[in-house]
């Protein structure tokens, strides 16, 4: 774990750069972990990590599809917003966990 | 008379008939146990299949064996759940329930994914999640000549998470026994960001893949199966050609979780993930593969969960406040190939970690380590499965809840 300063704030993050607690999460630090991956954040990013956000703090497992399902974006659309890594990178954005495996 | 009703007579709702009937009075309740099929299969074997390491009959067994003589076995397709009347509809029979009991599993649905079910299935691309997508494997394996191997993940959840990367390793001692190695390309094609996702596996075990010479494609989340050409191809026309496609299609929860409206959108029942009762109904529980937990859907899991399911039943029927108890405990072993393999033992928060089981310091079981104790440790699991675990005997010194006497939270990598 290291502290590392996103967007003039102190955060806690894991190796590969996820946020260790959500809550320190802010619009400004999305802004900045996407420059990092080379994303210019929209509203419509936004809503796909809202969505994230909230079926994490209800402690459901995210997908793929569940994303594609939500209403919001459809899967094409999803990897069109993050490209190379829709789960992966939306989630780093969005200051949740990593999705993994069991191992 | 009251009655418990169990759906579906897999790992979980054999465990839990065995685990109730002795606990609950024979003059006050019955035990009803529901389920279409009348073959148990150890579904743990259907990755030894392909490789001819396991036959047929080491993998099924008549199921209504194991379930005790005073629980009323109906061998029956489960219609619906009528959780507002407690009611569950089979074919030409309806039954009442006080308590019921979900452990109705999951399944691949290959049907998910365009072009799978198409006119490869079964001649260039096979599962081994099922008896007979495994015995296709086999045979297709026994005299094919070589080419490109795709083992490829659809999307998580899947049962048994790390039986796609056994498979890997054991095709890769396949092919070199076979002395065809250098005929076969292995490529492990995962959605996630690397075969191993958490920080203490991916430092520990890396090297695996790299020793054995396995190629790994990430984050790749396929669209369709291209049939001509023979390449999966993923929602950015990312295109990963093949010879041999072994997938994992999407995992899904029984359909009739989905006509009774009890499911997420893949069918999995939302479960409290501490007391096993389902979030909707507070005398439906849930147990195994069926729920929605963020456990491994493994056996060992399963194994976990029914000694604190069988004792929040008890305590539901009684009236008392139910046990916040279940951690998310899994302990498994992986297959590494060349007759190893290594023990994981995790839970909802905590990663793997090294150390010895079941005692510390002592073992004789290594955890994340390869070994070939932890690989006869695998092989002897067999025998209990059918001898212990299915019957409800807790299996010694090995505990519901994970224990952290002994084990080493600081990772170092495991080079040879």
């Amino acid at each position: 774990m290291a502290v590392k300063t996103i967007a003039g704030v102190e955060v806690k993050v894991t190796e590969d750069g996820y946020l260790e607690d959500m809550t320190q999460w802010n619009k400004e630090i999305a802004k900045e972990i996407a420059k990092e991956l080379g994303i210019e954040l929209t509203d419509k990013h936004f809503e796909v990590i809202n969505y994230l956000r909230n079926r994490t703090i209800a402690k459901e497992a995210l997908t793929i599809r569940s994303v594609g399902k939500s209403g919001i974006v459809d899967i094409k659309q999803l990897y069109e917003l993050f490209p190379k890594g829709p789960l992966k990178f939306s989630s780093k954005i969005a200051g949740i966990p990593k999705p993994t495996s069991c191992i | 008379m009251k009655n418990l009703v169990i759906l579906g007579a897999g790992t979980s709702g054999t465990m839990m008939a065995n685990h109730l009937r002795p606990k609950l009075y024979l003059n006050k309740w019955n035990i009803t146990i529901v389920d279409q099929y009348k073959t148990h299969y150890y579904q743990p074997g259907f990755l030894f299949l392909p490789f001819d390491i396991y036959k047929e009959e080491q993998v099924k067994k008549v199921g209504k064996k194991f379930i005790p003589k005073d629980v009323k076995y109906i061998q029956k397709k489960i219609e619906k759940i009528i959780p507002e009347e407690n009611k569950v509809e089979l074919e030409g029979e309806t039954l009442e329930y006080d308590v019921l009991i979900i452990a109705t599993g999951c399944k691949i649905a290959p049907e998910e994914t365009n072009g799978l079910i198409g006119p490869l299935w079964k001649k260039d691309i096979f599962d081994f999640y099922t008896y007979e997508g495994s015995l296709a494997l086999r045979d297709k394996l026994r005299d094919w000549q070589g080419g490109k191997l795709l083992v490829h993940i659809t999307e998580m959840p899947i049962k048994c998470p790390v039986a796609p990367l056994e498979f890997s390793f054991l095709a890769d001692s396949y092919f070199r026994e076979k002395g065809m190695r250098d005929k076969v390309e292995i490529t492990y094609v995962t959605p996630l960001s690397g075969a191993f996702t958490k920080p203490t596996c991916t430092t520990a075990l890396n090297y695996l893949l790299q020793e054995k010479g396995i190629k790994i494609e990430t984050d790749f989340a396929i669209e369709h199966v291209d049939n001509d050409t023979k390449e999966i191809v993923d929602y950015e026309g990312r295109k990963i050609p093949f010879d041999l496609l072994v997938t994992i299609p999407t995992n899904m929860g029984d359909e009739v979780i989905a006509k009774s409206g009890l499911g997420d959108d893949l069918n999995f029942v939302p479960t409290d993930h501490n007391t096993l009762q389902s979030k909707a109904h507070e005398n439906i529980f849930v147990i195994g593969d069926a729920t929605n937990v963020p456990a491994s859907k493994a056996g060992s899991v399963a194994h976990f969960e029914a000694e604190t399911l069988a004792d929040n039943i008890l305590l539901y029927i009684d009236g008392y406040p139910l046990k916040k108890e279940f951690d998310g405990h899994a302990n498994c072993f992986i297959e590494t190939g060349n007759n190893k393999a290594l023990l994981i033992d995790f839970n909802y928060v905590t990663e793997p970690v090294h150390g010895k089981f079941p005692f510390a310091k002592i073992g004789p079981l290594s955890l994340l380590k390869e070994s070939v104790l932890n690989h006869w440790g695998k092989l002897a699991f067999r025998w209990i499965y059918w001898n212990m675990l299915l019957k409800g005997i807790a299996i010694p010194f090995v505990s519901r809840n994970m224990s952290f006497s002994g084990k080493v939270f600081d990772i170092k990598s495991e080079k040879k």
